[in-house]
């Protein structure tokens, strides 16, 4: 082998060109702690206990100048060289077996980007390897044990020079017109995929927009990994809801999903029916929706566009999980809904409107103007304007009491005033059905007022009713310790500490229902 | 009974159902949490025919009245006419242990838990166990996971041939396809262990053990850690190496932080369940290296336990694996980057002390403490502090007084208010451990200070560590040191300082006795009655209400009393509510 000096690094190396996904193109504003959380001592520990087997670097000749016969050794020796990991957090430690690496990566990148026969077969098993040994590890703990995404400046990975380039050969190797899914299949595996999607909840944006790419291709090129990879992404999400209620990467797993439900089969299989129901609905229960709400509900909506008849599980979904005391989530599902009824096939509308209807009635009377206010916004759009037109009769006297009520009790002027535009709406729609409500308001509210007492009167000849066999049964439990006490053997579950803790709480449960 | 029955025809089924499916939530919440009423109403045939029936079929409602059922269902025994009758309660419950939202799931699982018992043998085989069955090769994973915590209350009470399917579909579960049912098994390994016998806990439990404790997913092997202390104690010594320890040496060396964090989080159990022997020559290499793992967490956890396993290492060489294995580490972790590992081991530190006695403690400990105090964090500080009891009993505070004040004082003029508070805490502490001479010396001046800190929560707890002070060193030493200068301040032109007099003398009035309260508060207190701030005013009729059982009534009925009435004529409405409520109180009116 020739000995050879330092490969040239200059500034403008093809990198730097290729270098697409990166925090500033996440939301177009560049991060300013970007800087204050580097200095703070970002985290990397990627690799457990690495320091032990530290090697020194040598150069290798440019690939460029290699002669074709010698290409493929030289390249695979070059992978072999960019399996030494080194430590980040010590950011002076072995600079120049960083930079050695760092340069043999951004040779690998451009010839796997511009020549062509470059990936022959026996480099598959080390191109995977080296992508395996850099990119795979546990995550480190967060450093900010109650990171919050929308608050907190994420912690960037301390050993994202040498990380990125990896990224970046293995989306050039996926894409390179070269590359053979069937080679590929028996290194890029099941177990390959699986610790793939755990790395989606890196805390690193940058990370996981190049994860996006990268699993997108894959499940693009190897089809027999498909079902496995939409399982598993099952798994992290039903974790994510009914377990950690941490993973940062949801967001980006969604929107692969998105282009994934794009190109389902119809008619859809019940899998990815169950899917819908039992996963994506029930991540709208998630504290932290919000971030990744857009995705999720651009989801929702392509289902549907696949196939009308699962809107009915999709609304029905959205109602059992509606917020109960966070109105941010509350605006966000109006959003949702809204979303859904404007691609809504009016047959499905009819099956799902009065629960519908009655929710957007309570939504209407919330306290908060925003929530109310969105839920007004609704009789803005055409196409659900004449929904409700042509379901005049049912809609109608679902939202009546409560719009008659609100306009005449909302603190809010602007709430008022979008109920009188509502109102006016409807009372050209139907007059008569208008004049008929509002005369028969007074006499609802009676009748409802009587439905009230008559409730209070049961539930108190109820609780009357178990005083009286309490006293009944505390004789009877009395009779019986008066026996225990003359030596009987003590049952395990005796009636007295079953029941006696009730009647308290029932008491006062029932005072603030009246 | 049968008169009670008797007019349950007031009650037809209807209209108790109509108010479990009342239109509105909370409505629905209130009836179902009041089950037990309705039930009781029903008498126990018709809840068993009717009312059951009806739970189970409408299972699809919100969470939270989900929640609510699964929870009444459980003490329901005697509703449906006791034990024999007590498998009437399992198909609701069923599909309860099979609905996707965990928190409910859990509550049905305990309640199935809590009438397993409640089942006779023959009933447990009958009806129940076949549910388990159900759950356990159900097709959604919801209904797997809640099996997991099913099998281990039946297993102890049925035939040999339901014990074997038993152990198989646990087996079955241990090996499923989700890692949400390989964690439920995971974590209800250890407990299934316990009501197997040894033979299967050796040829099963073992298998399953090491399968689970090398998954693919973190998050299962760490809940394999959990078990391992529940396997290993059922375990004879001999069969621990063998069976046990390679599992463990694995687990102490995972790749995974998580896994390690759990080992060194389980220490102590670990240290019990596998006995001296392999202690001394397997855990203390890896309690060495968790106490220098690469990650915070582990460390942290470690460091958490260090006094724990020193404790409990084999007497006879627990003072040589001490200096030679722990203390260098220990050293280490004294500088470690991470605050959150040094406020760990600041937290037991002292406690090595007792262990290692006075001369190791003075040769070595010592500097570490010193070391310590000194430390940035205050957190870390304040851990010290708080444990120097542990230290005056081996080698006496004085050696360590010299640096404890600086950091005393450090602490106590902290710009955080909760570290100051967190310091004023410890003083009755420091106080009785240093001595009344050193305190007069030292600290008086700081306890004084607090008193006019501009954040209340301070002045409050300076307050009340007076009052800790005087139940210490006695009225004497009150009326000498801090009773004037406490009264002095009644005349501050600040009127939260005039405020805070009053405080104090409400919760030393009592510490103090009757002569102090009389002769020297008093007097102070009727003489605020005048200020002309009204806060100030209300709070007398407050101090004179607090401290009037400690007066004489000679005292009440001359003094306090006019003062009362007068105040009871204030213009300020707040002024005369409390004089009012005082002159009540001390039956003065």
């Amino acid at each position: 082998m020739e000995t050879t000096k330092l490969p040239p690094t200059s500034p403008s190396s093809p990198t730097t060109g290729f270098s697409v996904p990166s925090a500033e193109k996440v939301d177009g504003f560049p991060r300013r702690s970007m800087r204050r959380a580097r200095q703070r001592r970002s985290h990397s520990s990627s690799q457990f206990r690495y320091q032990s087997s530290q090697v020194e670097l040598t150069p290798l000749p440019l690939l460029k100048d290699a002669p074709v016969a010698e290409l493929h050794d030289l390249f695979c020796k070059k992978l072999q060289q960019c399996c030494v990991l080194f430590d980040f957090l010590d950011c002076v430690a072995d600079l120049k077996g960083k930079e050695i690496k760092r340069a043999a990566l951004n040779e690998l990148v451009e010839s796997v980007a511009t020549s062509r026969g470059v990936l022959i077969e026996p480099l598959y098993p080390e191109a995977i390897k080296m992508i395996s040994v850099n990119i795979f590890r546990t995550l480190p703990p967060s450093e900010n044990p109650e990171f919050d995404p929308e608050e907190d400046e994420p912690t960037l990975e301390a050993s994202w020079p040498h990380l990125q380039l990896v990224y970046e050969f293995f989306l050039r190797f996926l894409e390179s017109p070269d590359f053979q899914p069937s080679m590929a299949k028996r290194y890029v595996d099941q177990k390959f995929v699986l610790q793939l999607l755990e790395l989606f909840d890196s805390e690193d944006p940058r990370e996981r927009e190049y994860l996006k790419t990268i699993l997108h291709r894959v499940y693009g090129k190897l089809l027999g990994l498909r079902a496995y990879i939409r399982k598993q992404i099952n798994n992290i999400f039903l974790r994510f809801i009914y377990e950690t209620e941490h993973f940062n990467g949801v967001a980006e797993l969604l929107e692969i999903l998105g282009s994934i439900i794009n190109g389902f089969a119809l008619p859809l299989k019940s899998e990815h029916k169950q899917f819908l129901v039992r996963v994506l609905i029930p991540l709208h229960t998630a504290k932290s929706l919000s971030i990744f709400h857009a995705q999720l509900a651009y989801c929702v909506v392509q289902f549907m566009e696949k196939d009308a008849t699962v809107t009915e599980y999709i609304i029905r979904g959205l109602l059992k999980y509606w917020p109960k005391t966070c109105t941010q989530k509350e605006v966000m599902f109006l959003g949702e809904i809204e979303e859904i009824l404007d691609v809504i096939e009016p047959s499905q509308f009819i099956r799902v409107q009065e629960p519908l209807f009655k929710q957007i009635a309570a939504c209407i009377s919330s306290p908060h103007f925003q929530v109310a206010e969105r839920a007004l916004y609704f009789w803005n759009n055409e196409y659900i304007l004449s929904l409700i037109e042509e379901n005049c009769q049912v809609i109608l006297p679902l939202v009546f009491a409560t719009l008659y009520r609100v306009s005449k009790e909302h603190w809010n002027q602007t709430i008022v005033s979008l109920i009188y535009n509502v109102l006016k709406t409807f009372m050209e729609m139907n007059s008569k059905l208008f004049d008929d409500l509002t005369a028969s308001y007074k006499v609802e509210k009676q009748k409802e007022l009587k439905r009230e007492r008559e409730r209070t009167e049961l539930w108190r000849g109820l609780e009357e009713k178990q005083e009286r066999r309490l006293q009944t049964l505390g004789e009877a439990s009395r009779n019986q310790r008066n026996l225990l006490e003359r030596g009987e053997p003590s049952q395990p579950s005796s009636p007295q500490t079953a029941l006696p803790e009730q009647p308290d709480t029932d008491l006062s449960g029932a005072s603030s229902t009246t | 009974m049968a008169g009670a029955d008797g007019d349950d025809s007031l009650y037809p089924i209807a209209v108790l159902i109509d108010e479990l499916r009342n239109e509105d939530v909370q409505l629905r919440l209130n009836s179902i949490k009041k089950l037990s009423t309705i039930a009781l109403a029903l008498g126990v045939e018709r809840t068993r025919t009717e009312l059951l029936p009806f739970l189970t079929d409408t299972i699809y409602d919100e969470d939270e009245v989900l929640l609510a059922l699964a929870e009444q269902l459980g003490n329901f025994t005697m509703l449906v006419g006791g034990p024999e009758y007590v498998h009437c309660l399992l198909p609701p419950l069923e599909s309860l242990a099979t609905v996707e939202e965990t928190v409910v799931r859990d509550k049905a699982v305990e309640s199935l838990r809590k009438i397993s018992q409640e089942h006779s043998p023959v009933d447990l085989e009958v009806h129940f166990e076949p549910l388990v069955k159900r759950l356990a090769s159900g097709d959604w994973f919801t209904s797997r996971t809640s099996a997991c915590g099913l099998f281990s209350v039946c297993y102890p009470r049925v035939s040999s041939t339901v014990k074997a399917e038993i152990r198989q579909h646990f087996r079955t579960l241990c090996s499923d396809d989700t890692p949400m049912v390989r964690r439920a098994a995971a974590s209800k390994l250890g407990e299934f262990a316990k009501v197997l016998e040894l033979d299967y806990v050796k040829s099963d439990i073992i298998s399953l053990f090491t399968a689970l404790a090398s998954d693919e997913q973190d998050s299962v092997r760490l809940l394999a850690v959990e078990a391992c202390v529940s396997i290993a104690t059922l375990l004879p010594q001999e069969d621990l190496e063998t069976l046990v320890m390679p599992t463990l040496r694995q687990a102490a060396e995972d790749k995974s932080w998580r896994v390690r964090y759990m080992v060194a989080d389980k220490f102590s159990e670990l240290q019990k369940a596998v006995g001296p022997e392999i202690t001394k020559n397997d855990l203390v290499p890896a309690f060495q290296n968790l106490l220098k793992d690469c990650e915070a967490e582990v460390r942290a956890a470690a460091a958490n336990k260090v006094k724990e396993f020193c404790e409990n290492l084999p007497e006879d060489s627990r003072e040589t694996i001490i200096m030679t294995h722990i203390l260098p580490c220990v050293k280490e972790l004294v500088s470690d980057t991470n605050q959150h590992v040094k406020s760990a081991l600041a937290s037991v530190i002292m406690g090595l002390s007792t262990i290692l006695g006075k001369d190791n403690t003075v040769e070595h400990l010592l500097p570490l403490f010193l070391a310590q105090l000194k430390d940035e964090c205050p957190e870390v500080r304040l851990n010290i502090i708080s444990n120097l009891d542990c230290v005056n009993e081996v080698i006496g505070i004085r050696q360590l007084s010299q640096s404890l004040l600086p950091a005393i004082v450090e602490l106590a003029e902290d710009a955080k208010w909760r570290v100051r508070l967190a310091i004023i805490e410890y003083m009755p502490l420091l106080a009785g451990q240093l001595g009344v001479e050193f305190f007069d010396e030292k600290l008086n001046t700081l306890c004084m200070a607090w008193l006019i800190d501009h954040v209340y929560a301070i002045r409050e707890a300076a307050t009340c560590n007076l009052m800790k002070l005087v139940e210490k060193f006695g009225a004497e030493w009150a009326q000498n040191t801090i009773v004037p200068k406490v009264l002095g301040m009644a005349n501050d032109p600040n009127y939260l300082h005039r405020m805070t007099t009053l405080f104090c003398i409400n919760s030393l009035s009592e510490a103090c006795g009757q002569e102090i309260t009389t002769k020297q508060m008093l007097p102070v207190v009727l003489k605020m009655s005048n200020d002309q701030v009204a806060n100030v005013r209300f709070n007398v009729a407050k101090s004179l209400q607090k401290i009037g059982p400690v007066l004489d009534s000679n005292a009440l009925q001359s003094e306090v009393k006019p003062v009362l009435e007068k105040l009871s004529t204030d213009t300020d409405m707040d002024v005369k509510y409390f004089a009012q409520e005082a002159l009540s109180v001390l039956a003065l009116a």
